[in-house]
């Protein structure tokens, strides 16, 4: 027997993911739905026998085509037919929910509602009938706490009895909300059309359709259109009539009338004595008092900067130790390899392709998971909704949204966050717009990696206003991003801004559990990009880097000259080591000149004269591609300073500082491209993931180069006429 | 009894919606969140930027930008 499928839908915030999480423990599957970025979360329900597949729907308010998330809920109720459907409904906001409700009831699938919250709704002094609520919805009603699980037993029970057969399904062809004498008449000639030529009456019921052509429902009436395309010119037509006719004589429009009904359905249940008030409705609950101090004029922002900030150094400080750690564990492993192996190509391989690819991105993990669970608390919480309302005011100017602040300021809004739980963060926003305009916005931000490069020209051409020059480059950034997210919005991602109307959901205390599995959820993506796309490209990297190594005159050369030391020099001498290790160096430099990616570096001059760089830092950007640091450690091989650690770079900083090549012009230019250019290509596969598209991240590399680029040039090019 | 926008709505003013004045995604948006006619509101406050306005309804708080405030008329006491 097939496992049978269970949906559960609901408002956002109404205590979906907390029953899925109680319901499904950690069987869970997060996917995505094709073609969109919406998440598909899918888990294993089994107790007293009673087996089946939990899907979470994406919270919604309501089933119109209004956004991705409905469109993905509509669909998959209406294709794949759950057996039972469990609509949960925050008892504390019970009129509002009950709007869904009413769409689903529409749908008629065997639906089971679920009274959630009832213990906020008693302590707000409420006490709901739920027999009567169930009597005139004409659906089961289950009163239960998500939270604790009470009730959640008799509901499963239920669920489990409707999927078997055991009891009936409600009868929906009862249910008929009344729109008016003009809507109805419309819908009823309509039906009749509908019914007549069978138009997808496999999946949606026939009035349903009609009521949503009337609502000017795109998605649906493109929908009926592919099905047959004269019948939707007539049923167009009629709802065209009604419309012209609601709109003179009433003033207002099908779809204003529609909600108005569905609205005085559900006042006129609730008005026969299934909700009772023990105190008045308007009451101010603590949630209230605590919000009228955090989000106080004046106190707000400042708790605001001050939350946002511990966050930041939580996150990077507390992981400060388990990096390392990781770091230290992968350390190990290549020495190991570098014990156990002859040298060669192999060796080469594992070491610098595979172990610091791999190492490099597990290293994040750490914070990642930090990052994550911090989020977690700001957003189960609800603060993260105020954070949201103070700050829309200023992100908007930008085209942005008021939740976008977070993703930037992790990215690096103070110096040294990192792009990729900032790009991660940006799925608590859910304005598609906004959300695409962050992520692609947000990697300019100053990260953790790309402050070596900072202190190493600045250091040795800026040093003495280091500290101004470092202040300036984070205002800088935040600069760029924010007019970059501005510039995206009139162009790319061009639209009207997604409607802002949002709840302030009243603070929660998080629970550890939904914490651990939100925090896990996340982090377990980011690790399972690192076995495959990741360690490809690192691999890549390494072989563009080291191949196709030196000819045999130049090997012969370099043995010659170590065969000179050891003639001249007593072995293991302090002066023969530092001779070998001058010889060591100057090959490595000559074989990243020779490497493919040092060829590109040559080849790359034709165009990156114009913006002041020479071969040697073109092969550091590339390099920098696999993680920002790696541009120091390059430059330090590529100037036969050896692998150069990036936290330790005098002497690179003085070996540049010495050269005819550089200026303080030139790292000047040099600093705004690495700022600015391609994202490192872990952010890279997070963009494609987040934004459901390799397109999206394949343009957020090239618009940021050749942003950077261009930027870059113009200051070089002005600064030499200027005489700099 | 007179009607202005919800825009012009004072702190801890209080009244009812008589009309919500937009269509398409907007209109609906407003409509879902339990934004109709006949709707009883109460101002809350606002961002420390004055924009957006928190309301209360119900015993809930919805909150939505000046520039939406407009398209929605409320009947106030005076
Ligand atoms: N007091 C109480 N709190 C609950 C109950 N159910 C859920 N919560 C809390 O309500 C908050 C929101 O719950 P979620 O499960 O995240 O809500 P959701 O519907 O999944 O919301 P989205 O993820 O935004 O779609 C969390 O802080 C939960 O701990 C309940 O029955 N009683």
């Amino acid at each position: 027997m097939s496992k049978i499928t269970l949906a559960l839908t609901g408002n956002p915030n109404a205590g979906k993911t907390t029953l899925f999480n109680a319901l499904t423990g950690a069987r869970q599957h997060v996917g995505n739905y094709p073609g969109v970025t919406v998440e598909r979360k899918e888990g294993a329900y089994e107790k007293d026998g009673f087996e089946a597949v939990i899907v979470d729907l994406p919270g919604t308010y309501s089933l119109t085509a209004y956004s991705e998330e409905e469109v993905v809920a509509r669909n998959f109720l209406a294709n794949e037919k759950p057996a039972v459907v469990i609509n949960i409904v925050d008892a504390a906001n019970l009129e509002r929910n009950l709007y869904l409700t009413c769409q689903l009831l529409e749908l008629k699938i065997p639906l089971i509602v679920a009274l959630n919250m009832v213990d906020v709704a008693k302590d707000r002094g409420m006490d709901i009938d739920v027999e009567k609520l169930s009597l005139f919805l004409g659906v089961p009603v289950f009163p239960i706490v998500a939270r604790s699980g009470r009730g959640v037993d008799d509901l499963m029970l239920a669920a489990g009895d409707m999927a078997a057969g055991r009891i009936a399904p409600p009868d929906m062809g009862k249910l008929k909300i009344s729109y008016g004498d003009d809507i109805d008449q419309t819908l009823l000639s309509m039906t009749d059309m509908i019914r007549e030529r069978n138009l997808l009456d496999k999946k949606y019921p026939s009035r349903w359709i009609a009521v949503k052509i009337v609502e000017n429902d795109e998605i649906l009436i493109q929908e009926v259109r592919a099905a047959d395309s004269d019948l939707a010119d007539r049923l167009l037509q009629e709802a065209e009539k009604v419309a012209d006719h609601l709109l003179k004589t009433f003033d207002t429009y099908p779809e204003a009338l529609i909600a108005d009904h569905r609205y005085g359905f559900i006042k006129g249940i609730l008005k026969r004595g299934i909700i009772t008030h023990h105190y008045d409705e308007n009451r101010l609950y603590t949630s209230d008092h605590i919000d009228k101090v955090l989000t106080n004029r004046f106190a707000g922002p400042l708790i605001m900067l001050a939350v946002l900030f511990s966050i930041y150094q939580i996150t990077f400080s507390l992981s400060a130790l388990p990096v390392t750690g990781v770091e230290t564990v992968f350390n190990w492993l290549a020495a190991a390899v570098d014990g156990l192996l002859a040298d060669g190509p192999l060796k080469s391989m594992l070491i610098s392709g595979v172990i610091n690819g791999v190492g490099g991105v597990l290293g994040f993990v750490p914070l990642i998971m930090l990052m994550f669970f911090c989020i977690a608390i700001l957003e189960d919480s609800g603060y993260l909704a105020r954070v949201a309302f103070m700050m829309d005011r200023i992100f908007r100017v930008f085209g942005l949204h008021g939740s976008s602040v977070m993703a930037f300021i992790v990215s690096g809004g103070i110096a040294g966050g990192c792009a990729v739980p900032g790009v991660m963060a940006t799925r608590t926003l859910r304005s598609p717009k906004e959300r695409m305009a962050t992520l692609l916005t947000v990697p300019f931000m100053n990260c953790g990696a790309k402050l070596p490069i900072l202190a190493l020209l600045i250091g040795a051409f800026f040093a003495r206003h280091k500290a101004l020059y470092m202040f300036a480059f984070t205002i800088l950034s935040w600069i760029i991003a924010l007019v970059a997210a501005k510039v995206l919005r009139m162009t790319v991602l061009r639209g009207t801004p997604t409607p802002f109307v949002m709840e302030l959901p009243p603070y929660r205390f998080p629970t550890f559990k939904g914490l651990m599995i939100h925090t896990w959820e996340r982090s377990w993506q980011y690790i399972k990009k690192a076995g495959t796309v990741i360690l490809m490209i690192s691999i890549i990297l390494w072989a563009m880097m080291t191949y196709p190594g030196l000819n045999p005159e130049q090997k012969a050369s370099f043995m010659k000259e170590r065969a000179r030391v050891a003639a001249l020099y007593e072995p293991g001498s302090k002066v023969s080591e530092k001779r070998l290790l001058a010889i060591d160096n100057r090959e490595k430099a000559l074989t990243l000149q020779n490497s493919i990616a040092g060829k590109i570096g040559v080849a790359m001059e034709k165009v990156t004269w114009l913006s002041g760089f020479e071969w040697r830092t073109n092969i550091a950007l590339l390099g920098g591609f696999a993680a920002k640091e790696v541009v120091v450690s390059t430059l330090g091989t590529a100037y036969s300073m050896g692998e150069t650690d990036p936290e330790a770079s005098g002497s690179l900083g003085v070996r540049l500082a010495r050269d005819p090549a550089w200026s303080p012009l030139v790292a000047l230019s040099a600093l705004l491209f690495m700022m600015f250019y391609a994202p490192c290509f872990v952010t890279v596969v997070c963009i494609a993931r987040e934004s459901g598209s390799w397109n999206w991240a394949l343009f957020s590399v090239l618009y940021s180069t050749t942003f950077a680029f261009i930027l870059s040039t113009v200051v070089f090019q002005v600064g030499r006429l200027l005489g700099f | 009894m007179k009607k202005i926008s919800l825009r012009h709505m004072a702190k801890n003013q209080h009244g009812t919606i008589t009309a919500v004045k937009v269509a398409g995604d907007l209109g609906r948006r407003i409509r879902d969140m339990g934004l109709i006619k006949g709707t009883e509101i109460t101002i809350q406050g606002r961002a420390p930027l004055n924009d957006p306005v928190a309301l209360r309804i119900r015993g809930n708080t919805l909150t939505l930008r000046n520039n939406e405030a407009d398209y929605i008329e409320v009947e106030v006491d005076e």
